[in-house]
């Protein structure tokens, strides 16, 4: 056991990073993440860190100079939200294609605008096809044991891609919560000899230029250029394997065990399922148990992994299920549902798994999914699974 | 590097010159008239990619980096460029 603390989420952000010694964090703050880095300058002006920190003008930046501290060999961090994320959002397109493995927290936020500052899953949900891993944590103490795994998933020869590891703005960033903060030599153990970057290392000894221009309709450029992409999505597929081989090696190492991909919550013999995704699952979980004491068999997926999205594990969690309930904090315009009910769907077609599924959408801006409201939802699934089919989502804050 | 072998399907890295040449889609061909020329070397200054070369009493384009945007011609104090459009060969 390492040392018991209490502190927020974005205090566990910051010690999973400090535990993970990057080099170099460029940062520049953002509601809800600004306690985040400040925490880290923190450490570092105490010593407690030995990293390079780079305060820059803006997000663009931040991102921009972790390529070139990651291009010269270095371990990396920094974290973001919302509006910091867009405007971070051109290096962040480059960062997975030059297969840099840079670790970056999202403390979520809803997308602007209706203006908000507060929590919702907008911002991760709208980069999701961008080539970053990501991984959404339920608590405290998995923001805090993630962030080194990601590390070691991002560095992995199989895998360089860079990985967002996300906690919800508010209920996480700002919630305060018992967490056991491993030892450094555990953490040094799990993590290995440093060597972040093999494949595109700057060295005066060999010239190169990192990302020339490359495709095009002649010459060697569209083989080329598929190839690189075809690279980029064999990473992703491997990481699959990674992230549960470094969950495992993490629970030998510290006696926490977080399910990698996702975790089957009373699944067995469950007639009815609850899909969720970061800290709402706290609340589900509650309203499962409550659901399972007045005799319903229903039962709760929860994602981690998000990308590489772990389709083939859903179909299978869900295949025996007459229903399918899928809470998303965010919302999908162009299809008028949550994103994560839309890619559970694409898993269960694939499975050839058929059952109805319905999208339910809360916690936007900050709003509360309480038990109540998960109460409201697994009541729902039940009647869809009895053949009450739903138009369009529920909005679950609707009448709040 | 540590010795480990890169795989070909990573980042784009580049340590040789590329075969990908900028001239390869030129639609315009600088020509220059020798006996316009003064040598002042306005070409070779406003050239945005530094394809201009130098010759005992005039300057003139590479034509494989050329990529025959037309400043060249444009700039030019003595008139002494003119852009010509490239044909099949």
């Amino acid at each position: 056991m390492g040392k018991i603390v209490v502190i927020d989420g974005n205090e566990a952000a910051a010690w999973g990073a400090a535990l993970s010694r990057p080099d170099m964090v460029a940062v520049y703050p953002i509601t809800p993440q600004s306690s985040l880095v400040e925490y880290l300058a923190e450490f570092i002006a105490d010593g407690r860190m030995d990293a390079e920190l780079m305060d820059v003008e803006g997000e663009h930046s931040a991102l921009s100079v972790l390529h070139g501290a990651c291009l010269a060999g270095a371990r990396t961090y920094s974290a973001t939200s919302a509006q910091g994320l867009a405007y971070m959002f051109e290096p962040y397109f480059r960062t997975p294609g030059l297969r840099l493995p840079i670790v970056v927290s999202l403390v979520t936020r809803d997308g602007i605008s209706p203006t908000c500052v507060w929590g919702g899953q907008q911002d991760a949900m709208s980069v999701k096809d961008v080539g970053w891993i990501h991984m959404f944590c339920e608590n405290q103490q998995e923001i805090c044991d993630t962030i080194p795994i990601a590390y070691k998933v991002a560095e992995h020869p199989e895998v360089m891609l860079p990985v967002n590891v996300n906690h919800d703005g508010n209920y996480l960033s700002y919630g305060v919560a018992r967490v056991d903060l491993p030892d450094q030599e555990v953490v040094n153990a799990f993590l290995g000899e440093k060597d972040v970057n093999w494949h595109a290392c700057l060295d005066p000894a060999r010239p190169m230029a990192v990302d020339p221009l490359t495709g095009g309709a002649g010459g060697p450029g569209p083989s080329m250029f598929v190839r690189y992409r075809k690279g980029l999505c064999d990473g992703m597929q491997n990481a699959m394997r990674v992230i549960e081989e470094a969950h495992e090696d993490w629970g030998r190492r510290t006696g926490r065990h977080w399910a990698p991909l996702i975790e089957r919550y009373r699944m067995d013999d469950a007639e009815v399922a609850l899909v969720t995704i970061g800290s709402m699952t706290g609340a589900a979980k509650d309203a499962v148990d409550e659901a399972r004491a007045a005799g319903a068999r229903i039962g709760l997926v929860k994602i981690k992994t998000f990308r590489p999205f772990p389709a083939a594990q859903i179909a299978a969690a869900l295949s025996g299920v007459r229903a399918v309930g899928v809470v998303d904090r965010a919302v999908n315009f162009g299809w008028n549902c949550g994103p994560v009910f839309q890619e559970v769907l694409s898993a269960l077609y694939l499975s050839q798994a058929r059952m109805p599924v319905m999208s339910f959408i809360g916690g936007l801006a900050g709003a509360d999914i309480t038990v109540e409201h998960f109460a409201r939802v697994i009541e729902r699934t039940r009647r869809l699974a009895d053949g009450d089919m739903a138009v369009g989502p529920v909005w679950l804050n609707e009448n709040d | 590097m540590k010795g480990r072998n890169i795989p070909d399907n990573l980042c784009a890295v580049a340590v040789d010159l590329s075969d990908m040449l900028t001239g390869d889609w030129r639609a315009l061909r600088p020509v220059v008239d020798r006996d316009k020329c003064v040598k002042c070397a306005v070409c070779w200054l406003y050239c945005p990619v530094q394809c201009i070369r130098e010759h005992a009493t005039w300057f003139d384009a590479d034509l494989k980096t050329c990529k025959g945007c037309g400043i060249c011609a444009r700039e030019c104090p003595q008139h002494a460029i003119v852009m010509v459009e490239e044909v099949e060969a």
